[in-house]
């Protein structure tokens, strides 16, 4: 039996897909040359000021609905005070007070049960730039200063303290995930740093009510760092308590290279931020009917189409999962489904064929050659009997190389099918007379032998046979 | 008339005669623009109002006012040359705020309120010295120079617009824009003889302004009487995609507005502001000027402003605070003054700062850093501001019974350099009559009223309701030309 119980919370900032900056016109786009996406708003020039990017709102309230959040109709914005060379400022213009939202959850799919994970607030806030360090003989004592992500609209998105295990928390951080890259607000980008996440995490004996000292861990960009820190910290803090010693409250940063979290600084060396209101900008006020559109226009997010197909389509609960896991493979499957009213058939091919070829190429659904339209015509012309299975999967490569459909792909591979009859009846009467010992034992009752026969025809065929025209010239021709 | 008489004559007119002028041909923006770039050499190196003088640019910018005149081009302000405080940025032009942190700062970007002054056909003689970074009473807090007060040589001019004040008074540009956050339009247009108005707060952009606090900040005129400055404050006033705070209220026609005299008008007089230790001859000069409105038809009502007494201390936390966080942004890294000094990051920081910045804005980042500390932010910060709403609470139930509301501009009339500059309670308490309408976000001018025994001007203070700027000019105007004081101008 387990002691301790681990207490989680994170804090996850994803970045949102505006086109230009949140006080600012400039771009967003990621991995320009440094410096070349600024302007002297971002720059932090003197007499600047922000002018609020509507957009960035419509994503944020966008977010907040998803996770069951009250949008505030009045929130405040805030600045963070502190220094460092990739905040042009010297403040954040962040939320504090007054942020977005409040009060929202996400149903997350636990490895022991399903789990509501309270959402304590979603706000909006800046990003701030990115320090380079030198490297080599000529700049290894510089530090390098791109400020293109300076001012790139961000939500920061606080879960309550609800997440008890390293894989709770990988579940709401893949879920909440989904549903950013759902809604089209954000990437997803754990790499790129457009998604990432803080933890907190504290130990305290089952059974108790109040929470124990917390650490804060940073830097952990992938889900398995996640899970790892975590595990590692819940270890430390479990070691820690086991042999007499306290948790001291701190920011901790994850090694990736050891694997192990690492102090970097304590309570009493944290920044004291000065939050005060945003002088520069006026309460945010996010008009009810606004609201409510957004509202309207929200998307199916992934848990509900998950269960969704698995209810309408009588596909299994993998599948489900795996159809759901971007918006636009469920699009792409639900397509295909309902042009062929063949949904486990669908499944099959758009998780196998498919998202195998794909992988292959590195691409994802919408750089699929095979249009949902055409995956639907070769899988009903199997269904006709107009191909066989096998066949279906070479023209299937055929219409991944080329884009063209599958009519068309049989015929410029002159795979058409053959269902002539008297062609077949001919290649029939060969087989049988090249086979007169093997005629003799089926008409003798020996009924295994009838595949035989088909194989034969097929690999006379080259497998072009129609099945169903061959196995009644067949059994016809076999006679009893 | 010499050549130095023509050059007297024209420096010493107002927009309003200048514009009737250049429209009968009878002078062009050249020679008035000669005039005053001459004059600006000659005397300035004894005003010392001028951070940067701009002679080519505004020269150039003559020649084409000429042209668009000589093509029957007509915009409010063409040809006329002004000034412009060193805190608003002019692109391609250094700006300054008077600091050595941006000492050879050269802006890409026009401020709002340059832009409207060029596109209206200003012609921009120079950059105007100030407080550093606009905090001060006297522009002694200058990195540069001390301005002096044109009306007496070995007193300071007010601040923080000193050097706009000192060179409208000195015939040094036909006017000036400024910036006032707790006064520093109207005190240094007081000090000076001269009219400032600091409209409400909105009013005018703030983009490109360099901020000191931003919720009280308001740009505005220093003009040599009320119609200027009504021609000045309809060319920078209206809404500007570029600063969330403007409002969009409709700008009046405020130059033809302000003639309609004043019968009728109920004027306020604050109990609050006419008691302890007030100067005898600015009280005087006071009362005399409400016997003069209450002449013209206006009637003087009694009011109370009842937390008066704790604008000061109210502004001295929120603008400091602001000013911290404002002023973070100095800090070596992208622009502006870097110290050599320093082996690493915070050193840098540590050197930039204690090189880049003087004393009083030293003083009030650390009084700002202070009050929104964890711990005191309640009791200072949050506590200022719930006061701040009561101030403002004041004022409307004020205004509920009068119209405008007249006060001394200044407890005193200026001061002797180096007086209060070591004593800065002393020096904030000069803003004692001018902090409170910033805190309330209510327009309010300064106007000449008259002289000390010593021939110092006397201002009059005259505020208003948010974005009624034409009733305050109304009544200044009306006064201006009962008493004819803005015609007087100092012997130089």
């Amino acid at each position: 039996m387990k002691k301790y119980e681990s207490v989680i919370g994170l804090e996850v900032h994803a970045q949102l897909l505006t086109r230009s900056k949140l006080f600012c016109g400039c771009r967003t786009v990621f991995g320009s040359e440094p410096n070349t996406q600024v302007c002297p708003t971002c720059l932090g020039m003197p007499g600047v000021l922000p002018v609020l990017n509507k957009k960035a709102v419509e994503y944020a309230v966008t977010a907040a609905l998803a996770l069951k959040c009250r949008v505030n109709e009045r929130s405040i914005f805030a600045r963070k005070n502190y220094f460092y060379p990739d905040l042009p400022k010297g403040y954040q213009i962040s939320q504090y007070n007054e942020p977005l939202a409040e009060g929202g959850f996400l149903k997350i799919e636990a490895p022991d049960s399903r789990k509501t994970i309270r959402i304590t607030r979603v706000h909006m806030e800046e990003d701030a730039g990115k320090l380079l360090h030198g490297e080599g003989p000529e700049h290894k004592d510089f530090s390098f200063v791109d400020l293109n992500r300076a001012g790139v609209p961000l939500i920061e998105i606080v879960s309550e303290p609800d997440l008890r295990s390293p894989d709770d928390s990988v579940e709401y951080l893949k879920a909440l995930r989904d549903i950013v890259v759902y809604l089209g607000i954000c990437n997803g980008n754990m790499e790129q740093g457009s998604f990432r996440c803080d933890a907190n995490v504290s130990i305290r004996p089952f059974g108790e009510q109040r929470l124990g000292t917390k650490t804060e861990l940073k830097n952990m960009n992938s889900f398995k760092f996640v899970k790892d820190a975590i595990a590692y910290e819940i270890q430390r803090q479990i070691d820690a308590l086991d042999s007499g010693e306290r948790v001291i409250q701190e920011t901790r940063l994850f090694d990736t290279a050891r694997g192990v979290t690492v102090a970097m600084r304590s309570k009493e060396e944290a920044h004291d931020y000065r939050y005060f209101p945003e002088p520069d900008l006026k309460p945010l006020v996010v008009e009810d009917a606004f609201v409510q559109d957004l509202r309207k226009g929200l998307p199916e997010l992934p848990q509900v189409k998950r269960e969704r197909f698995i209810r309408e389509y009588g596909i299994p609960s993998y599948d489900a999962g795996v159809l759901t896991s971007t918006k636009a493979l469920a699009d792409y499957y639900e397509d295909v489904a309902k042009r062929t009213n063949e949904p486990k058939t669908a499944s099959n091919w758009v998780m196998g064929e498919v998202l195998r070829l794909l992988n292959e190429d590195k691409k994802d659904i919408s750089g699929s050659p095979v249009t949902p339209e055409n995956l639907a015509g070769l899988i009903l012309m199997v269904k006709d009997g107009r191909i066989s299975g096998k066949m279906a999967k070479e023209v299937f490569d055929g219409m991944y190389k080329t884009g063209k459909g599958a009519n068309e792909e049989l015929k410029t591979k002159g795979l058409s099918q053959i269902s002539d009859e008297s062609e077949l009846v001919k290649i029939i009467e060969d087989i049988i007379t090249a086979n007169p010992e093997n005629l003799e034992r089926y008409r003798a009752g020996k009924d295994k032998l009838f595949g035989f026969f088909v194989g034969e025809a097929m690999k006379a065929t080259r497998g072009q046979a129609n099945p169903q025209v061959l196995n009644r010239l067949l059994k016809e021709r076999l006679g009893r | 008339m010499s050549r130095q008489e023509e050059n007297l004559f024209l420096t010493s007119l107002t927009i309003r005669e200048l514009r009737g002028l250049l429209l009968k041909k009878e002078v062009t923006s050249r020679e008035i623009t000669d005039a005053y770039l001459s004059r600006i050499s000659a005397l300035d190196p004894r005003i010392n109002a001028y951070v940067t003088v701009t002679h080519d640019e505004a020269v150039k910018k003559a020649v084409e006012c000429d042209a668009a005149i000589a093509r029957g081009a007509q915009s409010p302000l063409l040809g006329i040359p002004i000034s412009i405080k060193d805190i608003f940025t002019t692109a391609g032009t250094r700006t300054t705020c008077s600091s050595l942190m941006l000492k050879d700062f050269i802006p890409s970007y026009d401020a709002t309120v340059v832009r409207r002054l060029k596109q209206a056909g200003a012609v921009m003689l120079g950059k105007t010295n100030m407080d550093e970074f606009a905090m001060g009473s006297s522009t002694e807090n200058s990195a540069f120079m001390k301005t002096k007060n044109p009306w007496a040589i070995d007193r300071v001019p007010g601040g923080s617009s000193g050097g706009s004040a000192a060179a409208v008074a000195a015939g040094l540009c036909a006017a000036s824009v400024g910036t006032d956050t707790g006064g520093s339009i109207r005190q240094p247009a007081s000090l000076c003889g001269v009219v400032g108005l600091k409209p409400t707060y909105g009013r005018v952009s703030r983009y490109g302004m360099i901020a000191f606090a931003s919720s009280l900040d308001q740009a505005g005129p220093i003009a040599k009487d009320a119609e200027d400055a009504a021609i000045m404050l309809g060319v920078i006033s209206g809404k500007d995609s570029l600063d969330s705070t403007s409002e969009a209220m409709p700008v009046p026609d405020y130059a033809s507005l302000i003639k309609g005299g004043i019968r009728g008008i109920r004027i306020g007089i604050p109990d609050e502001y006419f008691v302890q230790g007030m100067d005898k001859e600015v009280e005087t000069l006071i009362n005399n000027a409400i016997g003069v409105l209450r002449g013209l038809g206006a009637e003087p009502v009694r009011i109370t402003l009842p937390h008066t007494e704790y604008a000061v201390s109210v502004y001295y936390l929120v603008a400091t605070a602001e000013a911290s966080s404002n002023l973070a942004r100095y800090d070596g890294v992208r622009y502006g003054h870097r110290s050599e000094k320093g082996r690493n990051l915070m050193e840098m920081y540590k050197h930039t700062r204690d090189e880049g910045f003087g004393a009083e804005v030293k003083r009030r980042i650390m009084l700002g850093t202070y009050s929104l500390s964890a711990g005191y932010y309640d009791a200072y910060y949050k506590k200022a501001s719930q006061v701040r709403t009561l101030i403002k609470n004041d004022f409307e139930a004020a205004f509920a019974k009068c119209d405008i509301i007249i006060t001394p501009t200044s407890p005193t009339p200026a001061f002797k350099f180096g007086e209060k500059v070591l004593d800065p309670l002393t020096m904030y308490l000069s803003d004692i009559f001018t902090i409170s309408c910033n805190l309330a976000g209510i327009p309010g001018a300064s106007v000449p009223c008259g002289f000390t025994d010593k021939g110092l001007p006397v201002g009059l203070q005259i505020l208003g309701r948010e974005f009624d700027e034409a009733t305050i000019l109304k009544a200044a105007y009306a006064y201006e030309q009962a008493t004819q004081l803005t015609k007087k101008r100092p012997a130089l």
